[in-house]
C-alpha cells in the first residue's frame, strides 16, 4: 500500500514480551494551598500489546492525571512515586530528554479538544510530518509524503490538498483525525487517548472512534481510552477499570463490568446513561453529591457518603481491590459485594434498584389527546438568513448562509419536543429566533397562539413571561457577580413582582430544584455545574412559564450529574405541566426526556414524529446514521451492531446541496440507479406522512433497524 | 428533612429583614444580598479598612485641622522663616514664614478633590460610554467612538491651558471637569471592547430573555463584571489627576497662588528636599499615604466584588464552619 521510507511495524521496533505499560501502585500528588492534593492514590494496571484498556470515572477521580503521568507531562511541583514500566523500562525517575525519546515515538497521546492540540500557525501537513523528522532520521520529503499517506489513512479527503491546510480550516472531526494521524505517525507501542469524542459531535465521535480501532489495527499499539462516558467505551475497549477518588474501584473485562458491576459506583454510572434502545420510560440513577475533595480524605471508603449501600463499617477503612466472584479478572473495591452479587437484576436494573430511582409520573395535561391540546409554541416556514459581505469600505453582499431554510413544528401543552442535530445545521439559530421573539425574514413564530410578527414591545415583554429558557453551560449562564438569590430573583424584579412576594419564592424555588435555601448567599462560582444547572432551571421556572426552551441543557455536564438534571425536569414537566423544547445533540437523552422529535440538516428538519416510531423505525437516512452512531452500553450489543458512518462533514450552509440537502454524504443516495439519483439531485424531498404523527423528508423512505 | 429546610427557609428571611432597613435604595431586595454582602466581605479585608480610615482621616485632617490651627494658609509669621517644625509650627515654616500645617492641609483639601472627582468622573463615563457603545453597537456605537477618538487626538494640555484664563477665578469644578474630561477615552475603549465579550455570555441573554431592559443589563450584568477593570482604573486615575493638576499649576494653570494644592507645593519645594526637608517630605508625604489608601480601598473593593477572589472566600467558609459548629 504504501511506498514509503517508513513503514508500520519496521524490524528497528523490537518486539518485546510481556504488558506494554505496567504501572504499579502509583501515587500522585501536588501542592495546593489547601494542603497536599493527592490525585492519584496506589494505582495499578496494565496493558498488554493490541488490548484496548478503559479509564472511567467522574471528573477529579485523577484519571487523566495518570496518563499524564505516564507521559511525563506533569508540572515539576507534581510528586509521583510508584512505578511506571513501559515495556519493562521503569519511565518515573528519568529525565525529560529520556522521555522525550520515548514520547511521540514509543507512546502518543490524543488529547480532547483537538483545536488546542493543534498549533494554528503551521500547516497540518508541517505539525505531522513534525512529529516524524523529530523521531526518524528522514528527508523532509520523505516526511511530508508519509504526512499525506497518514492523512489518506485516517479517512481526510484529498489528503495531498488538504496537508497545506492550517488547523482552523479543519473541522472538529477532521482536527481529530489529524491528531490521531501525528499519534500514529511513529506507529508507537501504547496511544493513550483522553476523552477523544468527548469535545465531538455523535457522528463524528463514530468516526473517531472507529478511526482508533483502525489505528490499533494497523500499529497494533496498546490503547488507553480515558472517558466519562460508560457508553462510548463499551464496544471498543477489552477491559475496564472505573476509578473514583485517585483509585481504582472496579476493573475488569468489559463484559464482566457491565452485566455484574459489584460496587456501587459502577452501579451508579451504568445506571445514570439514558439508554437508546430502552422504549419504556427507564428510571435514571443519579449519583447524589460530588466527589470528595482529594486533600484530607477521611478514613473509609470515599464513595460512602454518596453511596445508597452505605454500613457502618464503610467508614472504618478504605476497602482494598479484591477479585470478586471466583474471577481473577475481575475485582472491586466494596465491602458488600457479595451483597450486590446476590440481586436478580443485572446491570442499569440493579443500579435502579439499589439506588432506588423513580419514574416520574405523566402529567396530568399529557393524558388528554395530543390534537385537544393547546399549542404553546407554533413555528411555520421560519426562514433565517445571514448576509456574507465582502470588503471593508464598500460591504459588497457575495453570498447567503441559509441557517434555518423553512422550518414548522408545534409544541403543545405539557409535551416535549427534542430538536436534534449536529452542530452547524440551524438548532441553536432557530432556538435564538424564537426567543428573540422579532419579526422573522419569513415565516411565522407564535408562542401561546400570538404571531411574533405582530406583537408590539408590550406583548413581546408579556410573552416572555410565559417562555424561558436555560442554557447549555452552567458556568457561563450565571453571572458571576450575583449571589444565587439574586440571580433566580432576576426575572421577578423585571416583571415586577413584590419584595415580599421574591423572598418567600427564591426559597421556594431553590426546594424545587432539589437545592438547600441555607446556600442562597453563595455565589455561582462556588456551585459545582450540575447545582449550577439547577439554579439556571430555578430561575427559568421563576414566572411559572408555560414552555421552557432548553439548550443543550445537560451537554455540559458529567453522565452521574446529567442523571439528575434530567430526572429533574421530568419531575418538574410532571408536577407543573410544562413544555419543553429540548435542543440536543445526545439522541439517547432525547429518548429518554421527549415525546416527539425533530431531526433537523443543514437548515431543514427532515424527520419528523413521535419518539418511539422514530428511534425504532427511522425512515430517512441521516436519522438512521445518527442512531446507528450512538454508542449503547452494552458490549455484546454494542459489537454486534453495524455502524452507518457518513462520509465527510455538513457541507457549508452557505451554499447548500440542490434537491436533497443530505444528498453528499448519504449512503442510500450512493446505492440507487443514475434516474433515482436524479430525483434527489434536481428535487427537494417534501415532509410526507409516513406514520401516524411521523414524518419524513426523502424520496426513498423506508424502514431501517439501527438499535 | 422538611424540617431543616423550613429552618434555613425562615434563617433566610430574617436575613432579608434585617437587611432591608438598612438599605433604602429604589430596590431593597437587591441591596439586601448583593450591597450587604459586598459590604460584609470589605469589612474583612482589615488593609482596605485601614485604607478607608485613612482617607477618611485626611478629609477630616483636611477641613477640620485649619480651624484648629490659627495660622492661615495665606497669611505669614514674620518671626520665623525657614524654620523646621517645633511646638509653634507644628510642621515648620516656609521661607516666606507661612505655616507649612495651614499650606499642607490647604493643598490636601484641593488634591482630595481633584482626585476623588477626576477619578470617579472620569470612570463614570469611561464605564457609560464604553458599555452603551459595546452593547447598543450601530450608530450609538459610531457617534461615541468618534467622539473618543477626537478627545484622543486632541492635545489635551493645550487645550486646559488655552481654556484656563477663562475660567480663573470660576469655580474649582471647572477644572475638576477638564481633568476628567482628558482621562477617560482610553478606558471606554477598552471597556467597549470588554462589552462585546460579555454581550455574548449566556447570563446576558438569559436576562435579555427574560425581559430586562437594555440599561439595566448595562447596570447589573456587564458594569459589576468589569469591576476589576473599572476600580483599578479609578485608583490609577487619582494618582494621575493629582499628577496632571500638577503639571497644569507647575506652568502656571490650574491651582494659583496664593491658593495651593499638594501639586504645587511639592513642585515648588523639591529642589529643598534634602536641605530644608520639611518642606517637601510633608505634602509628598501626605500625597503618598493618599494614593496609597486609595489603593487599599480599591484592593479591598475589587476583592469584595469579585467572588472567585480566594482570600475572602476562605474566611467566609471558615465562618459558615463556625456558625454549623455554633
Amino acid at each position: 500500500m504504501t511506498t514509503s521510507e517508513i513503514q508500520f511495524d519496521t524490524p528497528a521496533d523490537p518486539v518485546v514480551e510481556g504488558p506494554v505499560l505496567q504501572v504499579e501502585d502509583l501515587h500522585v500528588s501536588f501542592p495546593s494551598e489547601a494542603g497536599r492534593v493527592r490525585a492519584v492514590r496506589g494505582l495499578s494496571y496494565h496493558v498488554s500489546p493490541g488490548e484496548v484498556l478503559g479509564i472511567v470515572g467522574e471528573s477529579g477521580s485523577g484519571k487523566s492525571v495518570s496518563s499524564l503521568a505516564v507521559m511525563g507531562l506533569l508540572p515539576n511541583s507534581a510528586r509521583i512515586t510508584g512505578s511506571i514500566k513501559f515495556q519493562g523500562r521503569e519511565l518515573i525517575g528519568q529525565s525529560d530528554t529520556e522521555l522525550s525519546r520515548i514520547r511521540g515515538r514509543r507512546i502518543s497521546m490524543v488529547f480532547q479538544d483537538p483545536l488546542s492540540a493543534l498549533t494554528p500557525v503551521y500547516t497540518v501537513g508541517d505539525q505531522i510530518a513534525e512529529a516524524i523528522l523529530v523521531h526518524r532520521k528522514v528527508s523532509k520529503s520523505a516526511a511530508n509524503k508519509r504526512a499525506i499517506e497518514l492523512l489518506d489513512l485516517v479517512g481526510i479527503p484529498n489528503a495531498a490538498e488538504r496537508a497545506k491546510a492550517f488547523p482552523h480550516e479543519f473541522s472538529g472531526g477532521m482536527r481529530q483525525r489529524a491528531v490521531i494521524a501525528m499519534a500514529i505517525a511513529n506507529d508507537p507501542d501504547l496511544i493513550i487517548a483522553d476523552e477523544p469524542t468527548t469535545a465531538l459531535d455523535v457522528t463524528v465521535q463514530a468516526q473517531v472512534l472507529q478511526l482508533l480501532e483502525t489505528a490499533q489495527e494497523v500499529t497494533g499499539a496498546g490503547i488507553v481510552i480515558i472517558t466519562h462516558d460508560l457508553g462510548v467505551v463499551a464496544g471498543f475497549a477489552d477491559r475496564l477499570m472505573v476509578m473514583y477518588a485517585g483509585r481504582a474501584v472496579e476493573k475488569g473485562k468489559v463484559d464482566d463490568i457491565y452485566q455484574q458491576p459489584r460496587m456501587p459506583y459502577t452501579l451508579g454510572l451504568l445506571g445514570s446513561i439514558p439508554r437508546l434502545d430502552v422504549s419504556e420510560k427507564q428510571a435514571l440513577v443519579p449519583i447524589k453529591g460530588q466527589p470528595p475533595s482529594l486533600t484530607d480524605l477521611p478514613p473509609g471508603c470515599p464513595f460512602a457518603p454518596r453511596c445508597p449501600m452505605v454500613v457502618d463499617a464503610c467508614h472504618t477503612a478504605e476497602p482494598p481491590l479484591v477479585d470478586v466472584d471466583g474471577s481473577l479478572e475481575h475485582a472491586a473495591a466494596c465491602i458488600r459485594t457479595n451483597e450486590i452479587a446476590a440481586t436478580d437484576a443485572e446491570g442499569a436494573e440493579a443500579a435502579v434498584e439499589i439506588f432506588g430511582a423513580e419514574v416520574a409520573d405523566e402529567p396530568e395535561v399529557a393524558k388528554i389527546p395530543r390534537e385537544q391540546r393547546d399549542v404553546v409554541l407554533g413555528l411555520d416556514e421560519l426562514v433565517k438568513e445571514y448576509p456574507v459581505n465582502k470588503g471593508v469600505v464598500f460591504k459588497r453582499r457575495v453570498g447567503t448562509v441559509h441557517a434555518v431554510a423553512g422550518i414548522s413544528f408545534d409544541v403543545r401543552e405539557g409535551e416535549t419536543l427534542g430538536l436534534v442535530g449536529e452542530s452547524g445545521c440551524g438548532k441553536t439559530t432557530t432556538l435564538m429566533e424564537i426567543l428573540n421573539l422579532q419579526k422573522p425574514q419569513s415565516g411565522e413564530i407564535s408562542v401561546l397562539g400570538t404571531k411574533s410578527s405582530e406583537v408590539d414591545a408590550k406583548r413581546r415583554f408579556a410573552i416572555r413571561r410565559d417562555m424561558s429558557v436555560v442554557f447549555q453551560d452552567p458556568m457561563a449562564s450565571l453571572d458571576p457577580r450575583l449571589t444565587i438569590h439574586d440571580c433566580i430573583a432576576e426575572p421577578m424584579q423585571v416583571h415586577g413582582y413584590s419584595k415580599a412576594d421574591i423572598n418567600r419564592r427564591v426559597p421556594e424555588l431553590m426546594s424545587l430544584v432539589g437545592l438547600r435555601p441555607e446556600q442562597l448567599s453563595r455565589y455561582p462560582g462556588e456551585f459545582s455545574g450540575g447545582q449550577r444547572q439547577r439554579i439556571g432551571i430555578a430561575r427559568a421556572l421563576a414566572l411559572e412559564p408555560k414552555l421552557v426552551v432548553l439548550d443543550e441543557p445537560v451537554s455540559a455536564l458529567d453522565v452521574s450529574i446529567q442523571a439528575g438534571v434530567i430526572n429533574l425536569l421530568e419531575e418538574l414537566k410532571s408536577k407543573l405541566g410544562l413544555a419543553y423544547l429540548f435542543v440536543a445533540h445526545d439522541l439517547s437523552v432525547v429518548r429518554h426526556i421527549a415525546d416527539r422529535v425533530a431531526v433537523m440538516y443543514l437548515g431543514k428538519i427532515i424527520e419528523i414524529g413521535e419518539v418511539d416510531s422514530v428511534f425504532d423505525a427511522p425512515r430517512h437516512p441521516y436519522t438512521q446514521a445518527l442512531l446507528s452512531a450512538i454508542p449503547i452500553p452494552d458490549p455484546v450489543k454494542e459489537r454486534q451492531r453495524e455502524r452507518i458512518i457518513l462520509t465527510g462533514d455538513l457541507p457549508s450552509p452557505a451554499n447548500p446541496p440542490s434537491g436533497c440537502r443530505f444528498r453528499t454524504r448519504c449512503f442510500l443516495h450512493a446505492q440507487l440507479p443514475p434516474e433515482k439519483q436524479r430525483t434527489c439531485i434536481e428535487v427537494e424531498p417534501p415532509r410526507e406522512v409516513q406514520a401516524p404523527d411521523h414524518e419524513a423528508a426523502c424520496h426513498f423512505a423506508q424502514v431501517r433497524q439501527v438499535l | 428533612m422538611t424540617v431543616i429546610l423550613n429552618e434555613g427557609d425562615s434563617a433566610g428571611t430574617t436575613g432579608a429583614a434585617s437587611g432591608s432597613p438598612v438599605d433604602a435604595a429604589p430596590e431593597p431586595g437587591k441591596a439586601m444580598t448583593r450591597g450587604r454582602l459586598v459590604l460584609i466581605r470589605f469589612m474583612r479585608n482589615k488593609l482596605a479598612l485601614v485604607g478607608l480610615v485613612l482617607i477618611l482621616g485626611m478629609y477630616l485632617m483636611a477641613f477640620v485641622g485649619p480651624l484648629l490651627s490659627k495660622w492661615s494658609y495665606d497669611t505669614q509669621d514674620y518671626t520665623a522663616f525657614l524654620e523646621p517644625p517645633y511646638s509653634e509650627h507644628i510642621f515648620g515654616t516656609d521661607k516666606i514664614g507661612t505655616d507649612m500645617f495651614a499650606l499642607t492641609m490647604r493643598g490636601l483639601q484641593k488634591s482630595l478633590i481633584i482626585g476623588l472627582l477626576v477619578a470617579l468622573i472620569s470612570t463614570t463615563v469611561a464605564a457609560i460610554v464604553g458599555a452603551a457603545a459595546g452593547y447598543f453597537l450601530g450608530v450609538a456605537d459610531k457617534a461615541l467612538m468618534w467622539v473618543v477618538d477626537l478627545l484622543l487626538v486632541l492635545p489635551s494640555f493645550l487645550i486646559i491651558a488655552i481654556l484656563s484664563p477663562w475660567f480663573r477665578g470660576k469655580s474649582w469644578f471647572l477644572l475638576v471637569l477638564m481633568l476628567a474630561a482628558f482621562q477617560w477615552m482610553i478606558t471606554a475603549r477598552i471597556v467597549r471592547g470588554m462589552t462585546l465579550t460579555l454581550k455574548e455570555r449566556e447570563f446576558v441573554k438569559a436576562a435579555k430573555f427574560m425581559g430586562q431592559p437594555a440599561r439595566k443589563i448595562i447596570a447589573k450584568h456587564i458594569v459589576p463584571n468589569m469591576a476589576s477593570l473599572l476600580i483599578i482604573d479609578a485608583t490609577i486615575n487619582v494618582g494621575s489627576a493629582v499628577l496632571a493638576e500638577t503639571g497644569l499649576s507647575y506652568f502656571g494653570f490650574g491651582v494659583q497662588s496664593p491658593d495651593v494644592s499638594l501639586g504645587t507645593l511639592i513642585g515648588l519645594n523639591a529642589e529643598s528636599a534634602t536641605t530644608f526637608p520639611w518642606l517637601f517630605l510633608f505634602p509628598a508625604g501626605f500625597l503618598v499615604v493618599f494614593v496609597l489608601a486609595v489603593n487599599w480601598v480599591g484592593d479591598g473593593l475589587r476583592d469584595a466584588l469579585d467572588p472567585t477572589s480566594t482570600r475572602v472566600r476562605r474566611k467566609e467558609k471558615k465562618d459558615t464552619k463556625e456558625k454549623a459548629a455554633s
